[in-house]
């Protein structure tokens, strides 16, 4: 029998989710054993080129390509995990939700203490198009889990992993709730 | 004094007349979650986490009187639903960046919602527009972060009397205004009083933020109201 597939992604996340998914220790080994996994910056596959079972989703959506990965996700994973905070509800990302996006722009490209000369905000048709605001998942696309914490501790992550694996219900004991 | 007989959820307790069911429910060793509530001041009923069913009608448990003979429910899963779903909206309805906040580990909110086992709210994100207030030389006001519970209005006073926080505006417009010159007159204990009693890291006493490790804090280990149930 096939293992189950796995994919991740990082959406407006700072990769700290992905480094808690590895601070799992030398259960990493047996996740290996356990899982096979597709596409994710773990093994750099780029594009999907088969149904994957679980799909882990760091970071929250703040620009068109977000949308896009995500929705990709939403279509490829039959069961689709927001991974930490600001996959959940936006995370530090969303400080921005309550500043025009004008404003943020200018002071990220224009005021900043270190900005010298003529500098200008970057609008390239290369570039992905900024969101007015930074979504949680759950906005965007059906979420069928959710691990809060910033980041969600390698043992949530474990426990929800195995939990999906062996098709049961989390166990979630209160020191695995945390959300920073 | 007569002593009031009562049950809660089915368990016989004993109140003393004039003690709430709130009261009545701790001294039993049974907790009622609340949030608004700061035991030894008047109670708002404001926040109605504290909800539980008198003889069959719900009733804020922090402003109830016991009375003899009382059938109280609270341990039910309708109320259990109910008090999550508002704590849910609190977290929708301000902005809480639980990662970045002094009062995280701390702060009574979220401990009930990690008591509650809150994973995400069921309710959609608000992003409501909040200010960062610098109130005084010795406090912060993170009007993101308050839930209006109205605590700080009620104890914290000058010397003279006067309150120093203040409601103003009413419904969704509704902030809790300070008194510039009141607040900088504050000493340094009624300061840090107002950032201890407020449930919420809304009041931030400058210059002392994170000082205690993770691991540490109050609710890291052990869920709100365990002290009371273990009792
Ligand atoms: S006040 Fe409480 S719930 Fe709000 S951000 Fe701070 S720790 Fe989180
Ligand atoms: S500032 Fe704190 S104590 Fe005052 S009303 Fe807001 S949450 Fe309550
Ligand atoms: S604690 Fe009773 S209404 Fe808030």
């Amino acid at each position: 029998m096939s293992k189950p597939v796995i994919a991740t992604a990082s959406l407006a996340g700072c990769f700290g989710c992905h480094m808690s998914l590895l601070d799992i220790d030398d259960r990493i080994l047996k996740l290996i054993e356990l899982v096979e996994f597709h596409k994710s910056p773990i093994d750099d596959i780029k594009t999907f080129t088969k149904p994957c079972d679980i799909g882990l989703i760091e970071g929250g959506c703040c620009n068109h390509e977000n949308v896009e990965v995500l929705r990709s996700f939403r279509k490829h994973c039959k069961t689709l995990v927001a991974v930490g905070e600001c996959a959940v509800m936006g995370g530090l990302p969303a400080l921005r939700n309550g500043i025009p996006i004008k404003d943020c722009l200018e002071e990220a490209y224009l005021r900043t203490p270190t900005t010298e000369g003529n500098t200008v905000i970057p609008n390239d048709e290369e570039l992905p198009v900024i969101l007015d605001k930074v979504y949680p998942c759950h906005e965007i696309v059906k979420v069928d889990a959710f691990l809060p914490g910033c980041p969600p501790s390698a043992d949530l992550i474990w426990e929800a992993l195995t939990a999906l694996l062996e098709g049961r219900p989390l166990k979630l004991t209160y020191d695995l709730i945390k959300y920073d | 004094m007569a002593e009031i007989k009562l049950t809660i959820d089915g368990k016989p307790c004993t109140a003393r007349p004039g003690q709430t069911i709130l009261e009545a429910a701790k001294a039993s060793g049974i907790y009622i979650p609340a949030l608004c509530h700061y035991e030894g001041l008047k109670p708002s009923g404001s926040c109605r986490i504290c909800t539980v069913k008198v003889n069959g009608r719900p009733a804020a448990a922090c402003t109830q009187p016991v009375a003899e003979g009382l059938v109280v429910e609270t341990a039910t899963p309708e109320l259990e639903d109910m008090r999550r779903a508002l704590v849910e909206m609190l977290f929708v309805e301000g902005n809480h960046f639980c990662p970045s906040c002094e009062k995280s580990g701390n702060c009574e909110l979220q401990a009930l919602a990690y008591r509650f086992g809150m994973l995400v709210p069921r309710f959609p994100y608000q992003w409501s527009v909040r200010e960062i207030e610098s109130v005084s030389p010795r406090l912060l006001m993170e009007h993101n972060r308050c839930i209006q519970c109205r605590r700080c209005v009620e104890a914290i006073r000058t010397p003279d009397g006067r309150r120093v926080f203040a409601a103003q505006e009413r419904s969704g417009r509704l902030r809790i205004g300070v008194d510039p010159e009141l607040a900088a007159g504050l000493d340094e204990d009624t300061a840090r009083k107002a950032m201890a009693i407020c449930p919420v890291g809304a009041i931030l006493y400058k210059e002392v933020g994170f000082a205690v490790p993770i691991g540490r804090r109050k609710y890291d280990r052990s869920p709100i109201g365990s002290d009371i149930e273990t009792k």
